[in-house]
C-alpha cells in the first residue's frame, strides 16, 4: 500500500485535473483503524464529554418528567386549544423528523451517486438520523392524548371491531415514519457490523469482547460475506432512496390533504423534503465540528467534507427560499381570498415576527456560504447552521400555527400561546437527542472504518480502476 | 497444544495487501481447493471473480418480499376499509385505490429492506457467535489491517502439506492452523434457567387462550380507567367541605324553579282549609273530559277496567293465576266510591291508597282533575235511571 500524506491544502484544492484526496495525514489501514477505535478504547472520554453528558442527561430527565406530567394530567398542560389543536407537539415532530433526513440521504442517495466523500460522515449522520427520529416519534405519540391507546393507530383487531382509516394522511404518516425508523436503524446497524467486528478483535477485556462480539453477530469479513453484504447494502440504498423522499412528502400530506388555507397546496411535498435535507445537513455540521475537534477526527473528516456539506446547505436554502416565494406568488395569482389572507397574515399578522425569523435564518443567513472563507471556517459554519435550524423550527411553527389560528371562521380565531410545559418538553427532547448521541460517540465507531478503508488510495487491487469510489 | 484445542479444521495464511490476497485466492482455487475463503478489512474488488463466487440470490429474495409486501398491504387496506368496516370519506368509494398507495409503498420498502438485512445475515450464516476460524490470529487481524486466506480441512482436496505449500507459494507471510474449540459441556444452570424461562413464557399466552375460550360475567378489565374514575361527588355522597357534610347542594330556601310555582293549595292537594273539595277547582268542559278519558285509559283502566268496576286485564290475570298477595282493585262504581268527595278522589289519584300507588309523578295536577271529572261522568253513566233522561225522551224497553 502506498503511503501518501495529503494536507488540508490538498483536500481543499479546486484543481479540476486531479481528484482531491478524501482524507488527510498518513492514509493507511492501521491509521484509520487506530484513529477511530482509539476514541472508543480510551479509558476515559475527554472532559468536555462529561460536561455535555451531564447536561444532556439532566435535560432528558426534564423531558421524561414533562411527558410524565402530561400523561398523568392530560393535554390541557399544553397551549393547544381550539382552533390550534396541533401546536408545539406537531411543530416539534416535523422539526425532528426533518432533521432525521440527512442520515439516510447521505447513506443512500450519495451512495447510489458514488459520492466517495460520504464514507467519512455517513455513520455519524445515520446515528443522528435515528436519534432524531426517536425524538420525533415521541411527539405525535403523546399528542394523541391518551397514550395508552396509541396502538389504535395500528391495524390490529380490537374489541371495538373497527379498523384504522387508511384514507387518512395521519395513518400514512404512521407507516411512513415507522418504516423510516426501521429502515434507518437496519441501514445503520448493517454498516456497524464490520466495525463492531474490528472492535471485538481488538478488544483487550472480556466484557468488551463479549459485548462487541454479541452485536458483531460473528462477522468474519470473509470475501463471501462481503459479497452478500455489498449486495444487501446496494439494495438497502436503492430502497432507502425513494423512502427518504417519501417520508417528508407523507408528513407534508398531513397538512396538504386538509382544506385549511395555507396548507392546501401541492408544493408541500418537495418543499418539505428540501427543508428536511436543509435542516438535517445543518444539524450534521453542527454536531460534526465539535465532535471532530474533541475526538481528533480532523484527518478523516476534513474541511472539504464540511465544505461540501455547506454547499448542499446553500443549495437547499435556495430551494427553500424559492418555495417561500412560490407560495406567496400562488397566493396572489391563485385568486383565492382565503389563501391570500393566510399568506398576508403570515407575513404581516400577529406571528409576523416568526415569519421573518424564518425568512432571515433560512434564506438570508445561508447566503454567507457563497464565501469560501465562511464555508471553511468551523466556527462560522456552526453559527450559520444553528441559525438554519432555528429558522427551520420557525418554518414549521409558522405553517402549523398561523394557519390554524386564523381558519375560515373569524369567530373561532384564537391567538396561540405555548405554556412552560411546551417549552420545557421541547428543550428536554434535545437532552434525549444529545444523550443518545454522546453515548454513540463514546461506545461506537463514529466513522465507518471499513468504508473509508475501501476508498483509501491503493486499497483496491491495481487492476481494478476507480478504487477511490470503491465502496461509495 | 493442538490436542487441547480439538480437531484441526484448516490452515490460514496471512497476506500483506489486497493485491496479494486476490492473487493468493486465484492460486488456491487453481490448486483445486473449493472450501476456502479470503478475509479482508473491507470488500476487495475483483476477488469474487478470482474466487469464483457465484452471484447471490439476495436480490430475488428482496424482489419477492417487495411483491408480497405490495399484495399484503393492498389486501389489508382493501379488506379492512372496503369490506370488513367500509369507511366512506368525502363520498369516495370504499375501494379507494389512490388513497391506499402511500401505505402500500411504505410496506413494500419495509418488507424489502428487512429481507435485504435478514437475508444477508441468513445467507452468511449469521449470527454465529462461535466460529473456529476467528481463533486464527491472521483472521482476527483481517478485521483491522490484515489480509488472510483460509483453507478448510473439510475440503475433499485438503492435504495439509500441499495446502501449506500453496499458501506459502502465494506469498503468505505466515501460515497457521485453526482448531475446533475444546468441547465444553453447556453450563447446567443455564439449561435449567432456560427451561424455567420457557415455562414462565408460556403463562401469558395460556392465560390469553383461557380468557378467549372461556366466558366471563365480570366487566372488562380497564388498566387505565380513563373516565371511569372522576373527581366529582355523586348525588348522595359525603363531603367534608360543606358544613352539613353533604356533597349535594340544596336550593336556597324559598327558591321556586321556573314553572314550578304551586300557589293554589286546593288545586294541588284537593283539600282546602282541612276539608276535601267537593268539586274540581277548574272549569269542566268537553276538552277536559276527553283528556280525562285518555289518561284514565292509560293509567287506571288496566286495573279498574274501562267501566271502573275493578275488572281490568291485570285484575283478571291476577285472579286466574291465584296470586296470593293480590288485593283486588276497588270497584269505582260502588256506593262508597261514588260517595267520596272529588278532592278525596283527587288525593287517591295523586298519593295512592292501600295497595294502589300514587300517580302524582305520572299525572300533572290538571290531568288528575281531568281523571276525577271523567270518573264522575263514568259513574253517572253506569248508574243512570230514567229520571236522568232529558225531558221528552222515552226510555227504551226490552
Amino acid at each position: 500500500m502506498t503511503t501518501v500524506t495529503p494536507t488540508t491544502a490538498d483536500v481543499l484544492s479546486e484543481d479540476p485535473r486531479r481528484r482531491p484526496p478524501l482524507v488527510t495525514g498518513e492514509a493507511t489501514l492501521g491509521r484509520v483503524t487506530d484513529d477511530v477505535c482509539a476514541i472508543v478504547e480510551r479509558p476515559r472520554p475527554p472532559r468536555a464529554w462529561y460536561a455535555a453528558f451531564a447536561l444532556s442527561v439532566s435535560l432528558t430527565g426534564l423531558f421524561f418528567g414533562m411527558l410524565g406530567y402530561l400523561i398523568a394530567t392530560g393535554v390541557g398542560v399544553w397551549g393547544n386549544n381550539s382552533p390550534v389543536g396541533w401546536g408545539w407537539p406537531i411543530v416539534n415532530f416535523v422539526f425532528w423528523v426533518g432533521i432525521g433526513h440527512a442520515g439516510t440521504l447521505i447513506s443512500a442517495i450519495l451512495f447510489l451517486t458514488r459520492q466517495g466523500w460520504r464514507t467519512s460522515i455517513n455513520r455519524f449522520a445515520e446515528a443522528m438520523t435515528i436519534f432524531a427520529v426517536a425524538c420525533a416519534g415521541i411527539f405525535p405519540a403523546v399528542h394523541v392524548g391518551r397514550v395508552w391507546l396509541a396502538y389504535w393507530l395500528l391495524p390490529v383487531p380490537n374489541q371495538m371491531q373497527m379498523w384504522p382509516n387508511f384514507k387518512s394522511p395521519l395513518l400514512w404518516d404512521v407507516f411512513a415514519v415507522g418504516t423510516y425508523a426501521t429502515v434507518s436503524l437496519l441501514f445503520w446497524y448493517m454498516g456497524l457490523i464490520p466495525d463492531l467486528a474490528t472492535l471485538r478483535d481488538r478488544a483487550k477485556g472480556t466484557l468488551r469482547r463479549v459485548a462487541y462480539g454479541f452485536f458483531a453477530l460473528g462477522w468474519t469479513g470473509s470475501a463471501r460475506q462481503w459479497h452478500r453484504y455489498e449486495k444487501a447494502y446496494l439494495l438497502l440504498a436503492g430502497l432507502a432512496t425513494p423512502l427518504v423522499l417519501s417520508v417528508h412528502s407523507v408528513v407534508s400530506f398531513d397538512f396538504a390533504v386538509s382544506q385549511v388555507p395555507g396548507w392546501h397546496t401541492t408544493i408541500f411535498p418537495p418543499y418539505f423534503v428540501a427543508g428536511a435535507v436543509f435542516s438535517g445537513f445543518a444539524m450534521v455540521v453542527t454536531l460534526m465540528v465539535p465532535a471532530r475537534r474533541f475526538f481528533g477526527l480532523g484527518d478523516l473528516v476534513t474541511l472539504r467534507h464540511l465544505e461540501t456539506m455547506n454547499k448542499v446547505i446553500l443549495a437547499m436554502s435556495l430551494m427553500v427560499g424559492f418555495a417561500y416565494g412560490t407560495e406567496l406568488f400562488i397566493a396572489w395569482y391563485g385568486g383565492n381570498p382565503y389563501e391570500r389572507f393566510a399568506f398576508l397574515n403570515r407575513a404581516l399578522g400577529p406571528f409576523a415576527w416568526a415569519y421573518w425569523v424564518m425568512v432571515v435564518c433560512n434564506v438570508l443567513v445561508p447566503q454567507l456560504f457563497w464565501s469560501r472563507r465562511i464555508r471553511t471556517s468551523p466556527a462560522a459554519m456552526v453559527a450559520v447552521c444553528v441559525l438554519v435550524n432555528v429558522g427551520m423550527w420557525f418554518e414549521r411553527f409558522v405553517i402549523t400555527v398561523t394557519s390554524l389560528s386564523r381558519d375560515f371562521l373569524p369567530s373561532s380565531w384564537q391567538h396561540f400561546r405555548p405554556t412552560a410545559v411546551d417549552v420545557l418538553t421541547f428543550l428536554g427532547s434535545f437532552g434525549l437527542f444529545f444523550t443518545l448521541f454522546l453515548l454513540f460517540c463514546r461506545f461506537l465507531p463514529m466513522v465507518a472504518m471499513a468504508e473509508v478503508k475501501a476508498g483509501l488510495p491503493g486499497a483496491q487491487p491495481r487492476h481494478v480502476d476507480g478504487g477511490e469510489a470503491a465502496h461509495g | 497444544m493442538a490436542s487441547a484445542r480439538g480437531t484441526k479444521l484448516g490452515l490460514v495464511g496471512a497476506f500483506a495487501s489486497a493485491d496479494e490476497l486476490v492473487a493468493a485466492t486465484r492460486s488456491v482455487r487453481a490448486a483445486g481447493f473449493r472450501r476456502f475463503d479470503a478475509f479482508s478489512p473491507y470488500p476487495v474488488h475483483g476477488i469474487d471473480e478470482a474466487m469464483g463466487t457465484r452471484p447471490t440470490v439476495l436480490p430475488w429474495l428482496v424482489l419477492g418480499a417487495g411483491v408480497a409486501g405490495l399484495a399484503g398491504a393492498l389486501a389489508l387496506q382493501l379488506w379492512t376499509n372496503g369490506v370488513d368496516y367500509p369507511f366512506v370519506t368525502s363520498g369516495k368509494p370504499a375501494w379507494g385505490l389512490p388513497a391506499y398507495v402511500p401505505v402500500a409503498f411504505e410496506v413494500v420498502i419495509l418488507a424489502g429492506a428487512v429481507t435485504a438485512f435478514v437475508g444477508m445475515l441468513a445467507l452468511n450464516g449469521l449470527p454465529r457467535w462461535a466460529n473456529p476460524v476467528l481463533g486464527a490470529k491472521a483472521v482476527q487481524a483481517a478485521s483491522s489491517t490484515g489480509f488472510a486466506v483460509a483453507i478448510e480441512a473439510a475440503d475433499p482436496a485438503f492435504d495439509e502439506a500441499r495446502a501449506r505449500a500453496v499458501l506459502a507459494g502465494a506469498g503468505a507471510s505466515g501460515v497457521e492452523a485453526f482448531h475446533a474449540p475444546p468441547r465444553a459441556p453447556f453450563p447446567r444452570p443455564l439449561v435449567y434457567g432456560a427451561w424455567i424461562a420457557l415455562a414462565l413464557a408460556l403463562v401469558p399466552p395460556a392465560l390469553i387462550v383461557a380468557k378467549r375460550a372461556g366466558v366471563s360475567r365480570l366487566p372488562r378489565v380497564h388498566l387505565v380507567r380513563d373516565m371511569d374514575r372522576q373527581p366529582k361527588r355523586g348525588a348522595q355522597a359525603e363531603s367534608p367541605f360543606f358544613d352539613d357534610g353533604r356533597a349535594a347542594r340544596l336550593p336556597v330556601a324559598g327558591t321556586v324553579a321556573v314553572g314550578e310555582l304551586r300557589a293554589d293549595a286546593g288545586f294541588e292537594t284537593g283539600r282546602a282549609d282541612g276539608d276535601w273539595l267537593s268539586r274540581p277547582p277548574l272549569e269542566i268542559d268537553r276538552a277536559l273530559l276527553d283528556r280525562g278519558r285518555e289518561r284514565y285509559a292509560i293509567h287506571c283502566a288496566v286495573c279498574h277496567g274501562a267501566d271502573g268496576r275493578g275488572r281490568g286485564p291485570v285484575a283478571i290475570r291476577a285472579e286466574a293465576l291465584r296470586e296470593p298477595a293480590w288485593v283486588p282493585p276497588s270497584d269505582l262504581q260502588s256506593e262508597h266510591a261514588r260517595g267520596l268527595a272529588d278532592g278525596e278522589l283527587y288525593d287517591v289519584v295523586r298519593n295512592g291508597v292501600r295497595n294502589m300507588a300514587g300517580y302524582g309523578d305520572q299525572l300533572a295536577a290538571r290531568d288528575r282533575w281531568a281523571v276525577v271529572a271523567y270518573l264522575r261522568a263514568l259513574q253517572r253513566s253506569q248508574n243512570a235511571t230514567s229520571e236522568d233522561l232529558p225531558p221528552g225522551v222515552t226510555p227504551f224497553s226490552r
